[in-house]
């Protein structure tokens, strides 16, 4: 389940990276979201695209969430929600 | 001169009339018939409200009445019932006129006259006594409705005499004639010396374009919401008018290009036009927007002028003012109308961008919805669309679309769907800022159109 939503997320930054002319740093989970290559509003339409794919949006999902640093932290965001949302 | 009199100087022959579904009402029998069972001499210096079910019915009620009463009030279809009281005292209503007689609401007036949807023959009086007020409800308002005043003059001081046409002149709209738009058509007709075919309630697009060509429409009316639902089915094709128009909301260059590949002998015009500031102009280059020439005054007195970005409007055919609104102001010192309507020029053009405060706000930066309508909408697999704001928490908002396909219902391939999603998304990118780009496109089958005509939005 969890590779699931890596892979889809992982395919969501590739896919906004290549219509906004990003270029995108490899996503290793050390990888600080500010150096992934996708500026805010790129950020955000992954964010939105998440939503509709997985049907969550971790970030009102839990007033109290910790906005995630590294690519790492993202993904393990989504994952705990979606698990917790099973 | 009252409407009646005027329709008689356009001389009406025994062919002109007014149809809906089911009735037909020929204007040359008002010289000696009436539908309002012999009561007109009851209306005499009244403020009428018309409140009917069939807009036949409310058009037969103001040749009847303007000259007989003192205003009138024109109800719109839409109008919430919960209202009517707050339009009864502010408009100082003592009759209504109805075709729905059993089901009155119960409003503290002297007189309730029943009309019918055609004329008895009956000696009538018609030498008009009044300067006849005519109060409209303006479009696209929620909340407690905003009625305006006009006269007889302000709302046909846009006609001009119609041109020659090798047969009768026949009108249709989509357009409820109880509002300003559909007004406009009502009387372009019977002044214009022509019929009108009239929609009826719940009459499907297909029917109602039936029944147009069966009375042989020549010219015809409707917003880009209207022609963009009637181009969706194969009725469209079944009436070829010489003159078809677009108003009401922003006629972007996909459908003026979709009207005139559907109607390729017609004149397509989009006109500007609103209940305030009445029809200010009509393009006829096939253009969307308008030549910066149209500002300045005009040889119909029409002056046009951009403050603040937004249109303002002076001329002969505004409305005189609110009606019980007197903190609210229709035209300002200078007598120009604010149209809150958002223009952009762009060489020696000037285009509609949007309204003034329907804007969507991503990041501090504004996005008028309707520009990034526009150029979806230039897809040519694209009927119609919605953009909005959609709630992020990045952003705090993101540009979200909704889109109908000209292939209509949602049982689509799901590959062409990525495909055109893709190309949409690429059209969009080639020429609007990445901002202005929708985040999020989702394709449905319909999108909800307003009584008024104008695509549903939700800030409106």
């Amino acid at each position: 389940m969890s590779t699931n939503i890596r892979s889809t997320i992982v395919s969501q930054f590739e896919q906004v990276a290549a219509e906004q002319h990003h270029k995108l740093a490899p996503l290793t989970d050390e990888r600080p979201l500010m150096e992934s290559g996708l500026d805010s509003l790129a950020f955000a339409i992954v964010v939105a695209r998440l939503e509709d794919s997985l049907g969550i949006d971790p970030f009102t999902a839990s007033e109290d969430a910790q906005f995630p640093v590294t690519f790492g932290d993202f993904v393990k965001m989504y994952e705990t929600i979606y698990e917790s949302a099973a | 001169m009252s409407l009646w009199e005027s329709i008689s100087r356009t001389g009406p022959d025994a062919q002109r009339s007014l149809s809906t579904s089911g009735a037909t009402v020929r204007l040359a029998d008002f010289a000696c018939a009436s539908a309002l069972e012999g009561r007109l001499e009851a209306l005499h210096g009244r403020s009428v409200l018309i409140s009917t079910s069939d807009q036949l019915a409310a058009a037969l009620a103001l040749i009847e009445l303007d000259g007989i009463a003192r205003r009138l009030v024109l109800c719109p279809p839409d109008l919430d019932p919960k209202h009517l009281p707050y339009v009864v005292a502010t408009a100082e209503i003592d009759a209504i006129v109805t075709d729905r007689a059993d089901s009155v609401p119960d409003l503290a007036v002297e007189a309730v006259v029943s009309i019918a949807r055609q004329l008895h023959t009956v000696d009538v009086d018609r030498s008009p006594q009044h300067a006849t007020e005519w109060i409209l409800f303006t479009s696209g308002t929620t909340g407690v409705p905003k009625m305006v005043v006009h006269t007889l003059a302000t709302l046909t001081a846009a006609i001009k005499p119609s041109g020659t046409l090798a047969g009768p002149l026949v009108w249709a709209t989509f357009y409820d004639t109880r509002r300003y738009g559909g007004l406009q058509i009502l009387l372009r007709a019977l002044l214009g010396g022509g019929s009108l075919v009239l929609s009826s309630p719940g009459e499907s697009v297909a029917s109602f374009l039936e029944r147009a060509r069966d009375n042989g429409v020549t010219h015809i009316t409707g917003t880009p919401s209207h022609w963009r639902r009637a181009l969706m089915g194969s009725a469209a094709s079944s009436i070829s008018p010489v003159y078809a128009r677009l108003s009401g909301e922003i006629a972007d260059q996909g459908v003026i290009e979709n009207l005139q590949d559907m109607y390729p002998q017609a004149k397509v015009a989009h006109a500007f036009a609103s209940t305030e500031a009445g029809v200010a102009f009509e393009v006829t280059d096939g253009k969307a927007g308008f030549p910066a020439s149209f500002l300045g005054v005009n040889e119909s007195g029409v002056d046009l002028k951009v403050v603040d970005d937004t249109l303002r409007i002076r001329s002969p055919r505004t409305a005189l003012h609110y009606l019980g609104r007197n903190d609210e102001s229709l035209l300002d010192a200078n007598g120009f109308v604010d149209t809150g309507d958002v223009v952009e020029a762009r060489g020696d053009r000037l285009y509609f961008v949007g309204r003034r405060g329907g804007i969507i706000n991503v990041g501090g930066l504004k996005i008028h919805p309707e520009e990034v309508e526009a150029v979806i909408n230039r897809h040519p697999s694209v009927r119609m669309s919605l953009v909005t704001g959609r709630k992020n928490p990045i952003m705090g908002t993101i540009v979200a679309a909704e889109v109908v396909l000209t292939s209509g219902d949602g049982a689509l391939d799901p590959g062409v769907v990525e495909t055109t999603k893709s190309e949409i998304l690429a059209a969009c990118r080639s020429s609007l800022a990445a901002h202005k780009v929708p985040a999020s496109i989702r394709f449905t089958s319909s999108l909800a159109v307003t009584a008024s005509g104008k695509l549903g939005r939700r800030n409106a």
